[in-house]
């Protein structure tokens, strides 16, 4: 029986769990929070005691079946609040996998575990473009105005701006509509020709992706009742206020995202909540040595296989396409990793395959215009952890001297600071490729997660098979 | 405006609250069991509650990316407040750089 080891539990490692069991492996699934369901099923904690949860969720019933399917095998073990914090790579063998369990960046429980295959589903966060002001309290991603709403109940603010570009700024406003606030407008930064022709070309191809469009039209309908308008074409490209967010400056944009001058509008506001697509996670596809596909998604092959033995990955890290895609693509991982024969499973192929295609025009929708750097001053934050600005950044890019991308990391300390360039890596790499700069997207981080000396310094609690 | 906690009455979820009750840098204040410090803090109007280079910082990602909203927790610094699940009586103490 194969030992196989899921990291996430959002759609694609709850998908894969359920395969690989399926395939008549041993299944261990590893998550950090205290309920499977990743970021797009994120459920209440379960000291709420709600009555309804489904009424916050897309799809629950097909969700709730299968978390329970997988948590309640005999072969599996769910283990939640568990972070993997180092996966240690073995000649021809899936990579030891490091964990700290218990509270969130807590002391104690380290243990390692020794699969015989690994199933990477560690999901994205969201992508934000700096703008001045963007540092205030009162900006938020997306994702985590979402998240406190549908995952906590805490509604960010009461007269909320929601901008950025993709389909996703959609369920973000639908959230905070339905938690209470009041959202004063959706702003889609690319134009309506763009998003015609990106969601139209080859129409055919979204016939199989329709539950997503009934998906996107609930939305739309709630947004339509709540008189939120959504409007193309247009930006914050300005936070401004005493300490926290109190006005935004909106402004139309040039297909290329550069604002037209005049066309700027001052809005009261309380809390923005911007995102400009996604960062796939990839620190532990990186430390397990998979091979990355033009340096921005895990590369892999018809069956899910990483270049990296026995490593297989599913979700927003091979591609950003949306729950459904990610769950047809852990679907396969598992059933592969379980041992399951390929040819058996046609129709999830062909789910994954559809599922890629709409990665494909998702991206081409929504594309992140080249000229949004215009909006930013000088003093505009790049790094928040370490405050870096735009200044700075341009003065070590213009210096023959740093040439080398690790040379402006240590001269302007981008990216040096505790999120380790998570968060402003790719606005660095593409101002540096402007210029003509070596690029680096780091991804590198062989500690992958927060951890005590006193906890690396002592041995493992307990060394375990999988 | 600040943020705020979707009142339980209503709540189409449908909650059943638990009061549960902190101290941030001495000062008591109260949430919910089940929330996470960070949800606690926002719950009880605060939006920020670290210094970061360029100013003060709370939220950003929601998700642990960011570790814009680090905090002390019973004596333990370097805790995102937005992953840790607040218990009773716990002793938040905000930080001025990570």
């Amino acid at each position: 029986m194969t030992g196989v080891v899921v990291i996430g539990a959002g759609p694609a490692g709850l998908a894969a769990a359920e395969q690989a069991l399926r395939a008549g492996a041993e299944v261990t699934v590893l998550d950090e929070a205290e309920e499977p369901g990743g970021q797009y099923h994120r459920m209440l904690p379960r000291a709420y005691a709600a009555r309804h949860p489904e009424r916050l969720q897309t799809g629950w019933r097909a969700f709730d079946r299968r978390q329970r399917r997988v948590r309640e095998h005999p072969r599996c073990t769910f283990t939640a609040r568990t972070r993997v914090w180092a996966l240690e790579p073995r000649a021809d063998r899936a990579p030891l996998v490091h964990v700290l369990r218990g509270a969130a960046d807590s002391a104690g429980g380290r243990a390692v575990l020794e699969p015989e295959a690994l199933v990477l589903a560690t999901g994205a966060h969201d992508r934000v473009l700096p703008f001045p002001g963007w540092d205030l309290p009162g900006v938020f991603t997306a994702g985590a105005a979402q998240a406190l709403a549908k995952g906590e109940r805490v509604l960010v603010g009461d007269r909320v701006v929601v901008c950025g570009t993709g389909p996703f700024l959609l369920p973000v406003a639908a959230s905070l509509l339905e938690a209470g606030g009041r959202v004063l407008t959706v702003l889609e930064a690319n134009p309506a020709a763009t998003l015609l022709r990106g969601w139209t070309a080859r129409g055919r191809e979204l016939l199989p992706q329709a539950g997503k469009a009934a998906e996107l039209a609930g939305y739309a309908a709630c947004l339509l009742r709540h008189r939120t308008p959504y409007r193309t074409g247009r930006a914050v490209v300005a936070a401004r206020g005493e300490g926290r967010v109190e006005e935004v400056v909106i402004a139309r944009l040039r297909p290329d995202w550069s604002p037209v001058p005049g066309t700027e509008r001052v809005l009261p506001a309380d809390a923005v909540c911007a995102g400009h697509g996604f960062s796939p996670r990839l620190e532990l596809p990186v430390a397990a040595g998979c091979a990355l596909d033009r340096g921005e998604f895990v590369l892999v092959d018809a069956e899910q296989r990483t270049s990296s033995p026995c490593v297989y990955a599913a979700g927003e890290i091979t591609g950003i396409a949306g729950a459904p895609a990610a769950a047809a693509e852990g679907a396969v991982a598992g059933w592969v990793a379980g041992g399951g024969d390929p040819a058996a499973i046609t129709r999830l192929l062909r789910r994954r395959d559809r599922g890629r295609a709409f990665a494909a025009r998702l991206a081409r929708a929504h594309p992140i215009g080249s000229g949004w750097p215009d909006w930013l001053r000088p003093e505009t934050v790049l790094c928040r952890c370490e405050g870096t600005d735009y200044r700075t950044l341009c003065r070590a890019l213009e210096d023959p001297a740093r040439d080398a991308a690790r040379a402006v990391r240590l001269g302007t300390r981008a990216g040096l600071g505790p999120c380790q360039g998570r968060i402003c890596d790719p606005t660095v790499a593409e101002l540096t490729a402007r210029r003509g700069g070596e690029v680096s997207m780091a991804h590198n981080r062989p500690i992958a997660q927060p951890i005590r000396l006193a906890d690396l310094a002592g041995p493992p609690e307990k060394e375990r098979n999988s | 405006m600040s943020p705020r906690m979707v009142p339980a009455a209503a709540d189409r979820a449908g909650r059943t609250d638990r009061p549960l009750s902190i101290t941030v840098d001495g000062a008591p204040v109260s949430g919910i069991e089940g929330q996470s410090i960070a949800g606690v803090l926002l719950g009880a109007g605060r939006l920020s509650w670290r210094r970061g280079p360029s100013g003060p910082r709370g939220v950003f990602c929601g998700i642990g990316a960011c570790f814009d909203c680090l905090v002390t927790v019973n004596g333990e610094p370097d805790v995102r407040a937005c992953r840790r699940a607040a218990v009773d009586g716990d002793t938040v103490l905000t930080q001025e750089r990570a």
